[in-house]
């Protein structure tokens, strides 16, 4: 799962994902402006990167564009869309549709918003072979049996006739990530798959992902805020912050040597609250910002320790330091 | 107990070596619920005899899985949940059958911090007269002083000079926190119960936020009873922490000891399963299995057995008691002698960098 030493993108391995300068833009009525900002990014089959970001970072929507699921009053719009090896002609609903559910799904944070809530788990899981898979009805049962019993649910069949309200959040994940991965898709956005979970059952959860992506084999990408969580999970880890990936790093390199002053200041921040001897957190000065009023150049300068007056010139791109290691910073390396 | 006395309004940061500021004992909760198809309601035990002390001028930390009971005992020891039995003396003085005047001066002194910020603000009035709303309803200064005490307060909450003619939608997450914590902290309490206060927060908020919680502490001497399911957390700010399984605390201690070398299988599951933000640290397998078994079905004998990776026959009939430890603390396992206390390597997980 996990890459210690070996560089992020390994030869050789089938892409599951590649997106080039991803836009999702507010509409004319709503603002007009960008919510994400040119992400560019790639998940390797059976491998995990973490998108980290805090809320408004465009993280999850960012996901949902993968989908073609954002919220209405939003366009999406992209330079390139690669999905399972085959490129899209466009990020149109109609373009996405056609992948949506059989070559790209998606885990929610919150099972019972998500799934819905007047029908039984078999329903919808009838609702979900049925459309994508084109199977019978008895067969479509017959799976879902099968996809319950691989995410660990015991008691399948009586589970399948039971309403979502009748169950655990910990059970209802278990039960959704079984939906999301019931057409075998090449990638799974999972979008704080255990933030609406107890720590324990985050970690099973977690490991259960974990389990089901090495038999699978699909790309996932992990939004989360958790760095925590990503630390154990992720192959790669790209750092968000007002709808911009701004780092970009080997998970282990990422933790051991972050470069960005955001993401050293966000760690510093979780390590210190970890850490038993800690006397004062460091906090990150300011709020996260608002994306209708970003400043110009550098959106983390505002906040930054190392702000130059040439951090409010241009908005950074992201170089390489290291193998693997990208940053959008002109202050690093100065 | 005797006719209820008025609680006198002590001063903040008042006479320490006293009695303990809240001292609980054998709070029992109990909620009712209809169950399909019966004719009665059943009880849930949401909290099934706890004891527990908070101290003056200190942080005592209540952790445990969502449906362990600690948010219905900080609500209970507020008298905003009914109690079925036990006791709970705040200041020296009996709640639970306070009357109204005496309940008064009890909702005067003792405060409460929710964990979702805009749920808990008034949308519809400003900043100002939120914080300023308990010093009308208190009575507390005059009309003339009282905005001038408002503006002290945000202040102090660290909010700029403007905030208090702002709607909360207009703030951030941290600044409603902050604007909560001054309503709290508005008619001088020498009790908050923090239910949660961060974990609707941002991680780069997170601290801004607790390190407030400490210099207003410092500022006021202010109790709080921390409850929250982040172990870091708690262990950054209680001195003692209580953790809860199923409505019963199961291990209590100093948060040092407690979070390097936890004793109860269920306090080492915790700890295990809090990630670290380490990728050279494997993730251990999940050390607890299942999930926390409905409060209306508590398991018999010790009711975290059918979790328990060490459970043995004696686990299944015999409820064990909360014993003191040598380091301090206390345990309800009948194991804990024998078993392996680096069963969890928990200290490591948590605090290894």
């Amino acid at each position: 799962m996990r890459a210690v030493t070996e560089p992020a993108t390994p030869v050789g391995a089938a892409t599951a994902l590649a997106v080039e300068r991803l836009r999702v833009t507010l509409g004319p009525r709503t603002g007009g402006h960008d919510l994400v900002r040119g992400v560019s990014l790639t998940v390797h089959r059976h491998r995990t990167v973490a998108l980290v970001g805090e809320s408004g970072s465009g993280k999850t929507l960012t996901g949902l564009a993968l989908l073609g699921l954002t919220p209405p009053g939003t366009s999406v719009a992209a330079g390139r869309l690669q999905i399972g090896g085959e490129e899209l002609a466009s990020c149109s609903d109609a373009d996405l549709a056609r992948f949506r559910g059989r070559r790209i799904a998606m885990v929610f944070q919150n099972p019972m918003v998500a799934m819905n809530p007047v029908l039984t788990i078999g329903q919808q899981f009838l609702q979900v072979l049925r459309h994508n898979l084109a199977l019978s009805r008895p067969a479509a049962r017959a799976r879902a049996r099968d996809l319950l019993g691989a995410v660990g649910v015991a008691d399948a069949p009586r589970r399948l006739d039971q309403y979502p309200f009748e169950m655990s959040g910990g059970m209802l994940q278990r039960i959704m990530l079984a939906l999301a991965l019931s057409a075998e898709p090449d990638v799974l956005v999972a979008d704080e798959p255990t933030t609406a979970l107890d720590t324990t059952l985050q970690a099973q959860v977690m490991a259960l992902l974990a389990e089901r992506q090495a038999q699978l084999g699909m790309g996932v990408l992990l939004v989360s805020h958790d760095l925590g969580l990503v630390a154990g999970m992720a192959d790669e880890v790209d750092v968000m912050y007002a709808g911009r990936i701004v780092e970009r790093a080997p998970t282990a390199d990422l933790f051991s040597a972050p470069a960005h002053p955001y993401t050293q200041a966000l760690l510093r921040t979780v390590r210190d609250i970890a850490s038993p001897t800690t006397t004062v957190l460091s906090a990150i000065p300011g709020a996260p910002p608002q994306l209708a009023t970003l400043p110009a150049g550098c959106s983390f300068a505002p906040r930054c320790p190392l702000a130059a007056p040439e951090c409010t010139v241009a908005l950074p791109e992201l170089r390489a330091v290291a193998a693997g290691h990208e940053v959008a910073c002109v202050r690093v390396g100065q | 107990m005797s006719a209820p006395r008025a609680v006198p309004g002590a001063p903040p940061g008042a006479p320490p070596g006293a009695s303990p500021l809240v001292e609980v004992s054998d709070l029992v909760v109990n909620y009712r619920v209809r169950v399909r198809g019966a004719r009665s309601h059943a009880v849930v035990r949401a909290v099934d005899g706890v004891s527990l002390t908070v101290g003056r001028g200190v942080t005592v930390g209540l952790v445990g899985e969502s449906g362990s009971g600690k948010s219905t005992l900080g609500r209970a020891l507020l008298r905003l949940t009914p109690a079925a039995g036990g006791a709970v003396t705040f200041e020296g003085h009996e709640v639970l059958s306070a009357g109204r005047g005496s309940l008064r001066v009890l909702r005067q002194r003792a405060q409460l911090v929710f964990q979702n910020p805009i749920g808990s603000l008034n949308g519809r009035m400003r900043v100002g007269s939120i914080v300023r709303e308990p010093l009308d309803i208190q009575r507390i200064g005059d009309r003339a002083s009282r905005p001038q005490r408002v503006r002290e307060l945000l202040d102090q909450v660290g909010l700029p000079a403007g905030a208090e003619h702002r709607y909360p939608h207009e703030l951030s997450g941290g600044q409603q926190q902050r604007v909560a914590l001054a309503r709290a902290l508005a008619p001088a309490p020498s009790l908050i119960v923090c239910d949660e206060p961060v974990a609707a927060l941002d991680v780069s908020v997170q601290a801004q936020v607790l390190e407030l919680l400490k210099e207003v502490q410092r500022a006021t001497g202010v109790s709080y009873l921390f409850i929250a399911h982040d172990l870091n957390v708690v262990r950054h700010l209680a001195r003692e922490t209580y953790v809860m399984y199923l409505g019963a605390v199961v291990e209590r201690g100093a948060s040092s000891s407690l979070f390097e070398r936890p004793r109860h299988p269920y306090t080492q599951g915790l700890v295990a399963a809090t990630p670290v933000a380490d990728p050279a640290r494997s993730s251990p397998p999940p050390l607890l299995r299942g999930e926390i078994p409905s409060p209306m079905d508590v398991p018999a004998g010790c009711r975290f057995h059918t979790r328990c990776p060490f459970a043995r026959d004696r686990c299944r009939t015999e409820v064990p008691v909360l014993a003191p430890t040598p380091d301090g603390g206390a345990v309800a396992c009948h194991l804990w002698e024998e078993l392996p206390r680096a069963a969890a390597s928990g200290g490591t997980l948590l605090s290894g960098r």
